[in-house]
């Protein structure tokens, strides 16, 4: 057990949780603009995929590498508008399309990787975002080195949690998002144009997501590999359920469970042979699941999600 | 614009409708073929042949269009409930497990035996998959689609489990596969010199019980009811959540019957490679039919025929054989505009 405490008092252990948090954290914030204003995306998967190869690629083409995350968003805003016009003016199943999306998106990626790099043996790799150390902060002891020696993007995917929760909750727009998720007649009776708001928040929230995909192949590792996602998308969306919808416990959610997954690779190697490596893995996902079972008797569904919104029609 | 409903689409729209999309689908991918220098085509040409243009091409394509269409069945059924199943990946890698364990010949069963016992065992293996998260979904309302696809993972990750323990054949050389299973247990070859088999015609027969049952039957009344408006469905007196159970076992039975029947028809022995994703080209075969069970049928002959095809292809020209998997999302996203069309049409102004 005292090998344990001392995993948990670890610096090097709250940095790999950070770390391996960075993407799942951009991936849930953007899945919840698009939840909290009634748009489920289950596209998220392959614009992730799209995020990681396109930031990559550019990178790879000689693209700075700040260059390259936007080149990722980009690749995911224009992934999502995909998404949002067939679902929101189109009205179309939310389920169906955001898988079609899906498999477009991690298509296109391979397709593009493959014509980009037709002969390629091992993958190519490029210069990633290293460790930035902040003065003063870093100095503290083991909060210091945990928090304060990561690489850009995760600060700025701790900063997007701020900003999407000032966003949500003290602007304007933020009030239209929730509304249109809520109750999209009342939002057109103030006046509140519900697709447009709709269509901006999918775009807005597919772009974080393909930045948490770009944090992968710019970030944590230097190459893109195929299949590199695995399902972190999918996890994603578990987590807004367990956040309630709510940035802040959304960035908890994502913490503690990519504390648990550096805590069962620790554990792998302490445990070792005594049982197979692939019951390690089952657990995210079957902690997932319990998640969701859990959170399921309170979870505060925007009232709206899933339910397609048409001008004037009553529902 | 605007967009007006259609009060009665015609017959010859509805069918013209997911055939001109797929023709939208293939102009847009155009794009992708000529970026590799390869003439557009030659390129389909090439695909074309080599999916139906000779007697090898077309077993070929029904081989692997015999699972496609389980799987399609296996969503079809299960999204006319609105029971969002998107865990047929999964629960056919489960009924294939169990179909190479009693195909193996585990329970000591007498010969003629052994195929029903890994074809059914195999089935329920697939419904006992998907009725635990309906349960969950009908009793506590813990979203299907989510805990359908973690599953999927975890399936894959006990297989891997399995294969590198206790069903690792002893004679595969260290690699992680099973043992394969006794000649009794396989199922019979259609054709000479080729690897279609006798699970095409299960496929086919459950297509048409499918087709009979969604319009000759209660059960197939009460399915629609409840997708079109469980509320309503519940006020006319139907067992909502007993009919959504009744959906699972079918659908989940469909998609694990389709990993089965890859053992018992194509395989004989399970490795982690069974089905490159034939669970969620199921969804897109169930769309590409507009959730019509003899729709399926033709959609997963077509699915199956762009990657048959893709791979032939690639071998001559210098296009990727991805083409396959870009093409048939494509094709999803074409069909499900080409689907709003049929039920609205555009006006300038209201």
């Amino acid at each position: 057990m005292g090998d344990i405490a001392d995993l948990l008092l670890s610096a090097t252990f709250w940095a790999a949780t950070l770390r391996i948090a960075t993407p799942y954290i951009l991936g849930t914030l953007g899945e919840l603009v698009c939840e909290r204003a009634g748009v489920l995306n289950l596209g998220i998967e392959g614009i992730m995929t799209l995020g990681a190869m396109a930031g990559w690629m550019a990178v790879y083409q000689g693209a700075g590498l700040w260059t390259g995350v936007l080149v990722a968003a980009l690749a995911g805003a224009l992934l999502g508008l995909l998404h949002a016009l067939l679902t929101v003016p189109l009205g179309l199943s939310q389920h169906v399309t955001g898988i079609g999306v899906t498999l477009l998106g991690t298509s296109l990626s391979y397709y593009v990787y493959r014509m980009a790099l037709p002969q390629v043996s091992s993958p190519p790799t490029v210069e990633p975002f290293q460790p930035f150390a902040v003065p003063v902060l870093s100095d503290i002891p083991v909060i210091g080195p945990a928090l304060f020696n990561q690489t850009p993007l995760t600060y700025a995917a701790l900063a997007a949690v701020g900003l999407v929760a000032w966003v949500l909750y003290r602007t304007p727009a933020g009030l239209a998002v929730r509304m249109v998720g809520e109750n999209p007649a009342a939002a057109e009776a103030q006046g509140i144009d519900v697709t447009a708001v709709r269509i901006g928040a999918v775009v807005c929230g597919s772009a974080l997501m393909a930045v948490g995909g770009a944090f992968l192949t710019l970030s944590a590792f230097n190459a893109f590999f195929f299949n590199m996602i695995n399902g972190r998308g999918w996890i994603c969306i578990a987590l807004v359920v367990f956040a309630s919808w709510r940035p802040g416990k959304a960035l908890l959610g994502a913490v503690l469970f990519a504390a648990f997954d550096a805590f069962q690779l620790r554990l792998q190697q302490i445990v070792g042979p005594a049982l197979p490596y692939q019951v390690f893995l089952m657990l995210p996902y079957l902690l997932s699941i319990l998640a969701l079972v859990v959170m399921s008797r309170r979870a505060a569904y925007p009232r709206a999600l899933m339910i397609p919104f048409r001008k004037g029609e009553r529902h | 614009m605007w967009f007006e409903p259609r009060a009665h689409p015609s017959a010859a729209l509805r069918v013209l409708a997911p055939a001109g999309a797929v023709v939208a689908a293939l102009a847009l991918c155009a794009a992708l073929i000529a970026w590799t220098g390869t003439g557009v085509g030659e390129a389909y040409a090439l695909l074309f042949q080599g999916a139906l243009g000779s007697r090898f091409a077309l077993a070929e394509t029904l081989t692997r269009a015999t699972p496609l269409m389980l799987t399609g069945l296996a969503a079809a059924v299960a999204f006319r409930a609105k029971l969002w199943n998107i865990g047929a990946e999964g629960q056919l890698y489960a009924g294939a497990l169990v179909a190479v364990v009693l195909g193996g010949g585990i329970l000591d069963l007498p010969g003629w035996a052994l195929l029903p016992a890994a074809l059914l065992g195999g089935a329920l293996a697939g419904s006992a998959l998907l009725v635990g998260p309906t349960l969950l979904k009908t009793r506590l309302g813990v979203d299907e689609v989510v805990t359908t696809l973690l599953l999927n993972f975890v399936v894959l990750l006990f297989v891997s489990m399995m294969l590198e323990g206790p069903l690792k054949d002893p004679m595969g050389m260290g690699w992680p596969q099973s043992a394969p299973v006794l000649p009794e247990a396989e199922l019979p070859r259609l054709l000479e010199r080729s690897r279609l088999h006798a699970g095409l015609v299960l496929a086919l027969v459950a297509a048409v019980a499918l087709w009979i049952m969604n319009t000759r039957t209660t059960w197939g009344y009460e399915i629609k009811a409840v997708g079109a408006n469980p509320a309503a469905a519940a006020f006319a007196g139907i067992p909502v959540n007993r009919v959504m159970l009744k959906v699972a076992v079918l659908s989940g039975g469909l998609a694990g019957l389709a990993g089965a029947a890859e053992i018992a028809g194509l395989r004989g022995y399970l490795t982690l490679d069974l089905s490159p994703g034939f669970g969620y080209s199921g969804i897109v075969v169930a769309m590409l039919a507009q959730l019509h069970p003899l729709g399926v049928v033709a959609a997963s002959v077509f699915v199956a025929a762009v990657f048959v095809g893709a791979d032939a292809m690639s071998r001559t020209v210098p296009v990727p054989n991805y083409i396959a998997e870009v093409l048939v999302a494509v094709s999803l996203l074409c069909v499900l505009v080409s689907s709003f069309l049929v039920r609205y049409r555009i006006r300038r102004s209201p």
